[in-house]
């Protein structure tokens, strides 16, 4: 294959002329110390001058980055003045978001007796979840335990998780894994059914379940087809995403105004209960990164759930994946799957050493590769002026044998080969790139939040992972905290009673902005990204 | 200007041509144009199938097929991408299903009228031998179609050509959960597992550790040992 220009190929062939040496060798990994110097400097959370505080609401003074806040402190789509008297229809639980979190939310709920309804910005499935390559984690082999994955998950994200939700996390994660495969999910196995389990960035024991580097497409294709059997208690609305909360006058959630992404007309679900599982914001761009998210990720559930009174926090972490894409241009950010260091690709610089342990916490193995390329000039750089350093697949091959590669990581292969890249006999330039918001709404173990009636799962929540999620446990959140959210959505569906609907809250937040002066001039959610040529 | 111009090439989207750069794919070349995409797209990564598209190149008879998020333009090109294909899929409870040739004949009784012609296997985008796993489920062998359709990412552009009316990848998820729920090896070391968190073996140690402070986390963690990767 020929899909490296000239002047790539020469650095290639100095990876090529380390690569038995280094299979040998292995970077040692980074002390504490080391790792806050290189994070201080060099990772995109810590460039002040990006990031500011919220100015009004309730968690006035919470630090994001600047896209962030501009939408957060956005102008709402709908007046208070919206008719809801007459809503367009009724059901106990309105899930927001068709992905993972919301897919396992729907089928909880309706376990539990709940009438459900979800609705969801473009086709169930477009989210996220679907295009999550490496795997899922979950202590299932006797040499682990979940307080083990404890303790791994809370070190990774630098000691600030809220305990309780981490505990949930681990403590319900082999269930995952059984409620999954009893769906019929196809996990790599042994012969003898024994889970292949590897090691992830920052994993002390081998938990990472995959299926091949599908695992979140197969997660999200088998609860998906799922929900759509049970189409009697679930219904599916699409191209309809959410763009405001509803309260009854008690300050309950009551439902959501939807808008129909086509006629652009808006319309009012009234609801028992709310999910809010729309994902996180990866399409907001935050500093100008590329992002491995998929098109509507837009942190929509953040906006709404905060305009009605619900607390954010940890918003000023972000996490850039060590290894998007950076040649070629047309996958720029596009992610390569941490699996393919958990196999033994090293990352390497533009002379073929190792300069960074290969599975460091995502935040930091990001921040060496930014290190390695900006204050060291050991990247190298494409003819569109991107910096990359080269993750060297092909060890692969020589690790594991032959095949491997094919077997693995069919994704990338198919990926790399549609631009003349065959990976398992070169390198790939990467970079990191913009890949899950470690924030968002602050919620309990079972979903809930201080507004009644409002539950939270998914990326678009915030203190499960402190500030830096950990490979494989963003599939285990959205099972984890979608099938407690849903469960809990039913179980208060039960029993509630709304009062009067009304939107005294946007009313508020309108006043509120006046009153501060500000004005970002954006209409939030923003729901898509603008693409369209500026002219 | 003139000159960036001049690289500029000729697209047909839906038959009205616009000029783009060469180096675009198909889905931001249609964003260039100008047009806000609403159907047709969705992940962006080649995962999710919403992007399905179908091109014709001026003066050459054959139909192609792509991803618009992972096809490159080329100079005139003729696009359309399908936005939405109906397709026959039914509803079942895997719970109450057995894991036989019978099940899936009585869930997918068209699955037999498979031509075997192939025009599945030309329109995936995914390289897959469609008309491989489809054989493979006429023979009944659920875990060689689970296995041969894998990588599916459902994007309806087999459906869309299939000559006897089949909608292929419905019939490949049913394979692949029936194969998960039922033929797949158990695993023993999981259902240990279960078993011991119900008893509750693990609750003191996960509510010991939510006691300690962040200098005794700290010190925990850095010292806790890391089981070798493979093959040291």
């Amino acid at each position: 294959m020929n899909g490296y220009p000239a002047e790539m190929q020469e650095s290639i062939k100095r990876v090529e002329a380390t690569r038995m040496r280094r299979i040998d060798e292995t970077h040692p990994r980074m002390p504490m110390k080391e790792r806050e110097r290189v994070l201080d400097q060099y990772h995109p959370d810590y460039i002040d001058e990006k990031m500011r505080a919220v100015r009004v609401g309730v968690s006035k003074g919470q630090r994001m980055p600047l896209e962030m806040a501009d939408i957060v402190e956005g102008r709402p789509h709908v007046s208070p003045d919206f008719d809801l008297d007459d809503p367009r229809t009724e059901t106990d639980v309105l899930i927001i978001g068709g992905g993972g979190a919301g897919a396992s939310a729907a089928l909880l709920a309706q376990e539990n007796g709940a009438e459900v309804i979800v609705t969801t910005k473009l086709r169930f499935g477009d989210a996220n979840t679907m295009m999550a390559q490496g795997g899922i984690q979950a202590a299932d082999r006797p040499n682990d335990s979940p307080a083990i994955h404890y303790l791994d998950v809370i070190g990774g994200g630098h000691f600030t998780n809220d305990p309780d939700l981490v505990e949930a996390l681990v403590a319900d994660a082999p269930f995952v894994i059984n409620w999954l495969e009893g769906l019929g999910m196809m996990f790599d196995k042994e012969p003898d059914g024994t889970m292949v389990e590897r090691h992830g960035g920052g994993t002390s024991r081998m938990r990472m379940h995959s299926a091949r580097d599908y695992s979140g497409a197969e997660i999200m294709r088998t609860v998906r087809d799922e929900v759509r059997n049970r189409e009697d208690g679930i219904r599916v609305i699409e191209f309809s995403p959410a763009v405001e909360l509803v309260l009854d006058d008690e300050g309950h959630v009551a439902g959501a105004i939807v808008m129909n992404l086509e006629t652009k007309s808006y319309a009012y679900i009234k609801a028992k209960a709310v999910v809010m599982a729309t994902g996180g914001g990866g399409r907001l761009h935050f500093q100008g990164f590329p992002t491995t998210n998929h098109y509507g990720a837009t942190a929509d559930g953040v906006v709404m759930a905060y305009r009605a009174g619900a607390e954010l926090g940890y918003l000023e972490s972000m996490q850039y994946h060590p290894t998007g894409a950076a040649f070629p241009e047309q996958i720029l950010g596009q992610l390569v799957t941490e699996k393919t260091r958990g196999l033994g690709a090293q990352p390497v610089n533009k002379h073929g050493e190792q300069f960074v342990y290969p599975l460091e916490p995502r935040d930091v193995e990001a921040a060496a590769f930014i290190r390695e390329c900006q204050e060291r000039d050991n990247g190298v750089v494409t003819l569109t002026g991107q910096p990359g350093v080269w993750l060297d697949s092909p060890m692969i091959e020589i690790i594991h044998g032959s095949g491997t590669i094919e077997a693995n990581l069919p994704a990338m292969v198919r990926q790399f080969k549609r631009f003349g890249i065959d990976i398992t006999q070169e390198p790939m330039l990467v970079y990191p790139t913009l890949h899950y918001q470690n924030g968002g709404v602050r919620l309990e173990p079972d979903g809930s939040t201080e507004i009644p009636g409002l539950f939270i799962a998914g990326e678009v929540s915030g203190g499960v992972h402190g500030h830096n999620r950990l490979m494989g446990n963003s599939l285990l959140e959205v099972t984890v905290f979608g099938r407690r959210a849903g469960r809990s959505a039913a179980d208060y569906a039960r029993d509630v009673a709304l009062g009067q609907p009304n939107l005294a809250h946007v009313k508020a937040w309108n006043d509120e902005l006046d009153e501060a002066g500000v004005d970002t001039g954006v209409t939030s959610p923003i729901l898509l990204p603008d693409y369209t040529r500026q002219t | 200007m003139e000159e960036q111009q001049e690289n500029l090439i000729p697209v047909y989207i839906m038959g009205k041509r616009y000029m783009v750069p060469p180096s675009l794919t198909i889905m931001k070349a249609m964003e260039y144009a100008g047009y806000t995409l609403i159907r047709g797209v969705g992940c962006r990564g080649g995962f999710c199938g919403a992007c399905a598209t179908t091109y014709r190149i001026k003066g050459d008879p054959k139909l192609y097929f792509g991803l618009a998020c992972q096809t490159v333009v080329e100079p005139d090109m003729y696009l359309a991408q399908i936005p939405f294909f109906p397709a026959q899929r039914a509803s079942y409870d895997i719970t109450e299903m057995k894991p036989t040739p019978a099940t899936f004949f009585s869930t997918y009784p068209e699955l037999l009228r498979c031509l075997g012609c192939g025009a599945c296997t030309k329109a995936c985008p995914q390289d897959l031998d469609v008309r491989a796993y489809m054989a493979a489920g006429m023979k009944g062998d659920i875990a060689e179609m689970a296995d041969l359709s894998f990588d599916c990412i459902m994007c309806g552009l087999c459906a869309a050509r299939c000559p006897a009316e089949e909608a292929q990848y419905n019939v490949a998820i049913l394979a692949r959960r029936l194969y998960g729920r039922y033929l797949a090896p158990r695993s023993e070391h999981l259902k240990e597992r279960l078993e011991e968190i119900e008893a509750g073996e693990f609750d003191a140690q996960l509510q010991e550790l939510k006691q300690l402070s962040r200098d005794e986390l700290v010190e925990e963690y850095e010292t806790r040992d890391i089981e070798p990767e493979e093959g040291e």
